[in-house]
C-alpha cells in the first residue's frame, strides 16, 4: 500500500507495475521470526498476503482499505495549529489529531487494515491482545464492521484499570478473555494470544496491536499506521510551505511512533523524537525483576521477545522484567525492531519523560487547547514542555489518542502528587466512581 | 552429570527400541527436590531427559508448565544455577536443555549462543530444544552446536509442510521432536490422528522421531509407538505430579516415588506399543 505502493515516495514500487517484495523482515540487526514452528506456516501465509494485497494492491485491497478508513474511520485527520502552545513556547506547534479517528486513537488504522486483510485471506476468526484496551477496542470495532468473530486477550490488571474499554469491546460483540498469568498486563496478554494462535492457527488471524512481533507484523503494522505521516507531511507542507524541524510521538511498542515518522525518515533535516515512559525511575531492579519505566529504546538491551530481536527491558540473564508506566498503553518491555534500528542509526532520538511530567502534560493540553489527551499521548506534551527550545521553529506532535479512557487514572494519579497545573479535583474524592 | 559418552549419545539412546523422554522444569519447586525428581525419572527408565531452563515468557507452554516455570523462577533458578544443577545430577542418561532463545543469546560476556553452548557442553548437556527458534533463525546456534559437538533437536508441527520439513531437517540432529497436535504443551486424553500423519511425512528422514504434546499415560505412549514413533516425550503429566506434591506438602521422596512409577508406566507403555508394532519373528523372543 500503502506507505510504499500507494503513496509511493519511498520505494520504486509506485504505480509502474513493479512488484514490491515483502523482504526478510530484518531491520539491521533487529527483527526476524522467532516463533514456534507451528506458527511458521501461518507467518509464511501472512507474509504472502501482505506482499500481494498490502504492498501490491491485489484485488484492490488498498483501495478498499483507503475507502473504509475514510468512510468508517474518518480519515484524513486534521493537522491543527496549537495556538496557545505555539505562543507559550515561541515555536509553531502543530497537532496531528489521531484522537479524532473513530475509536479515539490511531489504533483503528492498523486494526481495520488487518481485519480486512484477514477477510481477503479467508480467515474465519480474529484474535488480538490489548494493554490499555485501545487496540482491543479498535479491533472489536473493525471486526463488527467487517462481520468477523473476535476474541480479545487482556491482562486481568488492565481489565480493572480500563473498564470502559472492556465494555466497549463487549458491546461491539467481542469476547474479552482475562489473562491471569504474570502481572496480568500487555506482555502476558501477547504471550497468551500467541498460544491461542498456535492452537487455532488454521482459521484464525492474530491482529497484533503494534509494530512488534515476527515479520511481517512490524512492517505491515507500520504501513497501515503510515497514513499518519503520509497525511501529516502533506498537511504541514501545505500550511507552512516546508518541512517541520521536528516530529514528536510517544513510544511504547511504537505503532503511532513509526506511523508518525515513516514518511519523514528520508527527510534528513527533520528530527524524529520518540518519547518513552520514564515511569518513576530509569533503573532496573534486578532482584525484584522490575523496571519502574517502559523506556526500552533509552535503556534497553538487545534480545529476543515475542518473535523479534529488538531492544528489551531484561535482567542480566535475559529474563524479561516487568515494566511500569502510569499509562498502560506504553507499559511494555519491548519495542518495535525498526525503531530500535533507527535509534542505532541515529535517525530517531529516544527521549523520555517521567510519570509526573506526563500528568502535567495531560492537564496542560486539556486546559490550554481543549483537548484531553490519552496518558500515552501526554508524554509527548510533557517532553514538549521540557524541551520546546530544542524542537526548532516548526514541530509536529502526534496526538495519538484521546483521554476519555484515562479519566479515572488521571484523577487518581493527580491526587497522589503535587501537580502545579492541575485543577481542584477534590470533589472527585480520588476517582470518578 | 551425564557420563553417556560416544559421538552421538542422543542417537544411541534411540538405538535399542523406543525411547522414553521425560521433561521437567529445573528448579521446580526448589533446587534439591528437583534434583531428586530428575534422578527418579532416570530410575524409572528414562532414556533421554529434557531439562527445562525456565524463561519468563514461555510462549509455547500451556498452564501446567507455565506454573512450573513461575515456581522455579521464584525459587531462584537462573542459567548459572541450571548449569550447576546439571553438574550436580547423578544420572547416566543423555540430557537435553529445553529453553527459549533469549536465555541462550544473553549468556556470557559476548552476545550470541556460543558461550551458552560451550558451558552446556562442559557440564554434559547433549543437545537443545528451543521452541521459539524456527529453522530460519537457527543458523548461529547450529554453528555453535557443531563446534562443541552438541545436537539441535527441531520441532516438527502438524502444520509443517514438505518445503519447511526440508529446511528443518537440514539444521536438525539428535532426534526430531514431533508435535502431536496444535496448541501449547499440556496433558490430554487422546492422541491425535495428526500424529500418524506427521510420522508418515517423516518416514524418509534419517533421525529418530520422538512424539510429544499431550501424552499422559502408558496406553497413550503405546499407541504413539505402535503408530511408528521412535520415542515418546512426556512433560505436563510429570509436572502435574510435581505440582500436586508441592501443593499438598508431600515429602520429596514420596513425590519422587510417584514420578518414578509414572515413568515406569510410560516406559512400559512405549515398550508394549513397540511389541504390538513388530510381530515377533520366530526364535527371537528371548
Amino acid at each position: 500500500m500503502s506507505s510504499d505502493a500507494a503513496s509511493g515516495d519511498r520505494s520504486g514500487g509506485d504505480g509502474d507495475g513493479e512488484w514490491v517484495p515483502a523482504g526478510d523482515g530484518k531491520f539491521g540487526r533487529y527483527g526476524g521470526q522467532y516463533v514456534p514452528e507451528a506458527l511458521m506456516p501461518a507467518i509464511e501465509e501472512l507474509t504472502d498476503a501482505y506482499e500481494r494485497y498490502v504492498l501490491n494492491n491485489e484485488d484492490g485491497f488498498v483501495d478498499e482499505f483507503r475507502r473504509r478508513i475514510r468512510d468508517f474511520g474518518g480519515r484524513p485527520t486534521p493537522l491543527q495549529r496549537a495556538d496557545r502552545l505555539s505562543e507559550r513556547y515561541d515555536t509553531e506547534v502543530y497537532l496531528k489529531r489521531e484522537d479524532l479517528l473513530h475509536g479515539g486513537a490511531h489504533k483503528l488504522n492498523n486494526a481495520l487494515g488487518q481485519v480486512l486483510l484477514a477477510t481477503y485471506m479467508g480467515k474465519e476468526r480474529i484474535i488480538a491482545e490489548t494493554g490499555a484496551g485501545q487496540h482491543g477496542t479498535a479491533t472489536a470495532m473493525a471486526a463488527a464492521h467487517l462481520d468477523m468473530p473476535c476474541e480479545v486477550y487482556m491482562g486481568e490488571r488492565d481489565i480493572n484499570r480500563q473498564r470502559p474499554n472492556v465494555f466497549r469491546m463487549k458491546i461491539n460483540g467481542s469476547a474479552v478473555t482475562p489473562v491471569t498469568t504474570g502481572r496480568g498486563t500487555l506482555k502476558e496478554a501477547i504471550s497468551e494470544t500467541m498460544r491461542d494462535w498456535a492452537t487455532n492457527v488454521e482459521d484464525t488471524h492474530y491482529v497484533i496491536g503494534s509494530v512488534v512481533g515476527p515479520h511481517p507484523f512490524p512492517k505491515m503494522v507500520r504501513d497501515f499506521q503510515a497514513l499518519i505521516s503520509e497525511e501529516a507531511r502533506e498537511q504541514v507542507v501545505d500550511r507552512t510551505g516546508g518541512l517541520p524541524d521536528s516530529v514528536v510521538a510517544c513510544a511504547g511498542g511504537g505503532s503511532n511512533t513509526m506511523g508518525s515518522f515513516h514518511h519523514f525518515v528520508d527527510d534528513e533535516s527533520v528530527e524524529l523524537l520518540a518519547v518513552e515512559a520514564g515511569g518513576s525511575s530509569l533503573a532496573v531492579d534486578e532482584t525484584e525483576g522490575v523496571a519502574p519505566n517502559s523506556a526500552s529504546l533509552s535503556t534497553g538491551t538487545e534480545g529476543v521477545l515475542h518473535g523479534a530481536r529488538t531492544k528489551l527491558l531484561q535482567d542480566g540473564d535475559g529474563q524479561i522484567v516487568e515494566s511500569h508506566s502510569v499509562s498502560s498503553g506504553l507499559d511494555y518491555a519491548g519495542v518495535g525492531p525498526e525503531l530500535a534500528h533507527l535509534v542505532d542509526e541515529d535517525r530517531v532520538t529516544p527521549v523520555n519523560v517521567d510519570d509526573d511530567a506526563a500528568i502535567e502534560g495531560f492537564h496542560r493540553l486539556s486546559q490550554e487547547e481543549g483537548i484531553i489527551p490519552a496518558l500515552e499521548t501526554a508524554h509527548a506534551f510533557g517532553y514538549l514542555h521540557e524541551h520546546h527550545d530544542e524542537l526548532g521553529d516548526v514541530t509536529v506532535i502526534n496526538v495519538s489518542g484521546r483521554g476519555d479512557k484515562d479519566l479515572d487514572t488521571a484523577i487518581e494519579e493527580t491526587a497522589k502528587r503535587d501537580v502545579s497545573n492541575a485543577p481542584d479535583m477534590s470533589m472527585f474524592n480520588g476517582g470518578l466512581r | 552429570m551425564s557420563d553417556a559418552g560416544g559421538s552421538d549419545p542422543l542417537a544411541a539412546a534411540f538405538a535399542d527400541g523406543p525411547a522414553f523422554v521425560p521433561y521437567l522444569a529445573v528448579g521446580d519447586p526448589d533446587y534439591e527436590s528437583s534434583l531428586a525428581y530428575v534422578e527418579a525419572l532416570a530410575e524409572g527408565g528414562a532414556d533421554v531427559i529434557e531439562l527445562g531452563l525456565p524463561f519468563s515468557e514461555p510462549i509455547a507452554e500451556g498452564p501446567t508448565i507455565q506454573n512450573a516455570v513461575v515456581r522455579a523462577l521464584e525459587a531462584g533458578m537462573t542459567p548459572t544455577r541450571f548449569f550447576e544443577f546439571v553438574a550436580d545430577l547423578d544420572v547416566d542418561v543423555p540430557l537435553v536443555c529445553m529453553t527459549y532463545y533469549n536465555l541462550i543469546y544473553q549468556f556470557g560476556s559476548e552476545q550470541g549462543p556460543r558461550p551458552f553452548v560451550e558451558r552446556a557442553a562442559s557440564v554434559g548437556i547433549s543437545g537443545f530444544v528451543v521452541p521459539d527458534l524456527p529453522a530460519e533463525e537457527a543458523g548461529a546456534l547450529r554453528e555453535a552446536c557443531d563446534e562443541f559437538g552438541l545436537d539441535l533437536v527441531s520441532i516438527v508441527a502438524p502444520t509443517t509442510g514438505e518445503d519447511r520439513l526440508e529446511k528443518l531437517v537440514a539444521v536438525s540432529s539428535g532426534y526430531i521432536y514431533v508435535q502431536a497436535r496444535l496448541g501449547v504443551t499440556g496433558a490430554s486424553s487422546s492422541v491425535s490422528d495428526r500424529t500418524t500423519e506427521s510420522l508418515a511425512r517423516l518416514e524418509g528422514v534419517d533421525l529418530p522421531k520422538a512424539v510429544g504434546f499431550g501424552i499422559s499415560s502408558g496406553e497413550q505412549a503405546a499407541t504413539v509407538v505402535e503408530a511408528g514413533a521412535d520415542g515418546v516425550i512426556v512433560g505436563s503429566a510429570l509436572v502435574d505430579i510435581v505440582a500436586e506434591g508441592h501443593e499438598s506438602n508431600e515429602p520429596t521422596e514420596a513425590t519422587a516415588d510417584r514420578l518414578e512409577s509414572k515413568a515406569r508406566e510410560l516406559k512400559e507403555g512405549a515398550l508394549e506399543g513397540y511389541g504390538r508394532r513388530t510381530p515377533t519373528p520366530e526364535g527371537t523372543s528371548d
